[in-house]
């Protein structure tokens, strides 16, 4: 077995840090004026087509307002703008309370996190108990768009959509606390659809995303640059899937990727990366069932590379109950998988596979 | 009631709690048909961990192990009696 691995295999990328939720005050900032003392303020025009054009960014959008917040999310949704935040927080709490509330609600670092706001006070306290939050004076917005750190590397589909699907798994967790049956029962009531394709050009920056985004289903946390996925789809000795998940809820994108290294009477998992979204959806397994077949079908053995770093247990995990094991003799690195049989898709799931 | 049993009630309960499902049979595979919820696995991984104070290892770390209560509570006393 070769323990080296290519140059090729992994590039270190820096990961320039860009802003993921731009969190918005309300009065004096998306509308002129204090609502409840006029409950006739005018939208800031400025501020709606900024919201526009980052949602369309695929950066996601919150608030944080002290104010009512029936009568705010009502002027909100008369503007036609309530349906951009996810998490509004409208209490008469301080406001860095409110941001470290949506910074766990989406599960994303507060460094990656934006707060408009008119008042200097808000700005500064938040600054004060968050210094990694970006903060930004409403009088400021003019030039926000311009900002490196509001520009995305590239734009997918995915990311353009991200905000609905936020909001299609928010819906599916409130459902899933309400749902009185077992979690599988829950899972029956889905209609899950998994598709598994070989990935084409057009999927490579969604690949490239992921491979940052992911780290707790991530069997490697390599990463690779856009032309060496380009040379995987090109090169016949490898094999670069893309899992695909929709349920009645909404569409979840392309949320998995495998990366398998063919050799004559082998085949190496490179990589083998699941979105946290779906850790409970059982996909994993769906997903090393069908290499499974494919390898039995070409008569190899299988094995997956396993790198372990401070947030993969859960990778590992997957692999080991999915039949992956430790072998003697074998590289630390690595695990073989010795029982390449099968398991039925349960009937709730549909699976499409193009090889 | 003793130590044995304690293990016992206290897996179940965990089990029970998490997949919410509180019929479940000793021997009922909690990883319905095979569906690893990899989330649950986890979860249950570092439960018995920390209530047991144990470390589970690599090669413990296969379905076998922990396919329902029955052979989890199995698994708990074999790894206790090597303390």
């Amino acid at each position: 077995m070769k323990t080296e691995r290519n140059k090729m295999d992994k590039v270190d990328i820096k990961k320039e840090q860009k802003i993921k939720c731009v969190v918005w005050d309300l009065d004096q900032t998306i509308w002129h004026g204090i609502l409840s003392e006029d409950e006739n303020v005018m939208v800031n025009n400025l501020a709606k087509a900024t919201i526009i054009e980052l949602d369309n960014r695929g950066i996601l959008q919150s608030i944080a307002s002290k104010n009512n917040a029936v009568e705010a999310m009502k002027k909100l949704k008369q503007l036609d703008l309530d349906k951009y935040f996810i998490y509004p927080q409208i209490n008469w709490g301080p406001k860095y309370k409110s941001i470290e509330n949506i910074s766990k609600l989406i599960n994303i670092g507060l460094d990656t996190i934006a707060f408009i706001d008119d008042q200097e006070f808000e700005l500064d306290e938040v600054k004060f108990n968050f210094p990694e939050v970006m903060d930004i004076n409403s009088k400021d917005l003019a030039n926000l768009l311009m900002k490196e750190e509001f520009i995305p590397r590239f734009y997918t589909k995915d990311s353009q959509r991200r905000r609905e699907m936020y909001q299609s798994d928010i819906k599916r967790k409130q459902d899933e606390e309400k749902f009185s049956g077992s979690q599988y029962d829950f899972l029956k009531t889905l209609n899950m659809e998994v598709e598994i394709f070989p990935a084409e050009i057009e999927d490579l920056n969604r690949v490239e995303e992921l491979t940052m985004r992911t780290s707790q289903l991530n069997s490697t946390g390599y990463i690779y640059t856009y032309e060496e996925l380009c040379n995987f789809i090109n090169n016949i000795n490898y094999k670069l899937l893309i899992v695909n998940l929709r349920d009645c809820y909404g569409d979840y994108g392309r949320i998995g990727i495998v990366l398998i290294e063919l050799r004559k009477h082998e085949w190496y998992i490179k990589l083998f990366l699941l979105s946290c979204r779906v850790m409970t959806r059982g996909i994993g397994g769906i997903v090393l069932n069908y290499i499974k077949e494919l390898s039995q079908k070409s008569g190899v053995k299988l094995y997956a590379e396993f790198r372990e770093t401070e947030k993969n247990r859960m990778m590992f995990t997957t692999l080991m109950f999915n039949g992956f094991s430790k072998a003697e003799g074998l590289n630390d690195n690595y695990l073989v998988c010795d029982n390449l049989s099968t398991e039925a898709v349960p009937s709730y799931i549909s699976l499409k596979c193009v090889e | 009631m003793n130590d044995k049993q304690e293990m016992y009630y206290k897996v179940r309960d965990f089990i029970c709690k998490v997949t919410r499902k509180q019929e479940l049979k000793d021997d009922d595979d909690i990883f319905e048909g095979g569906i690893i919820n990899s989330l649950f696995a986890m979860q249950l991984v570092l439960f018995l961990e920390k209530q047991f104070n144990i470390r589970i290892n690599g090669t413990e770390l296969k379905r076998d192990n922990f396919k329902n209560i029955n052979t989890i509570v199995k698994f708990l006393e074999e790894k206790q009696s090597k303390l």
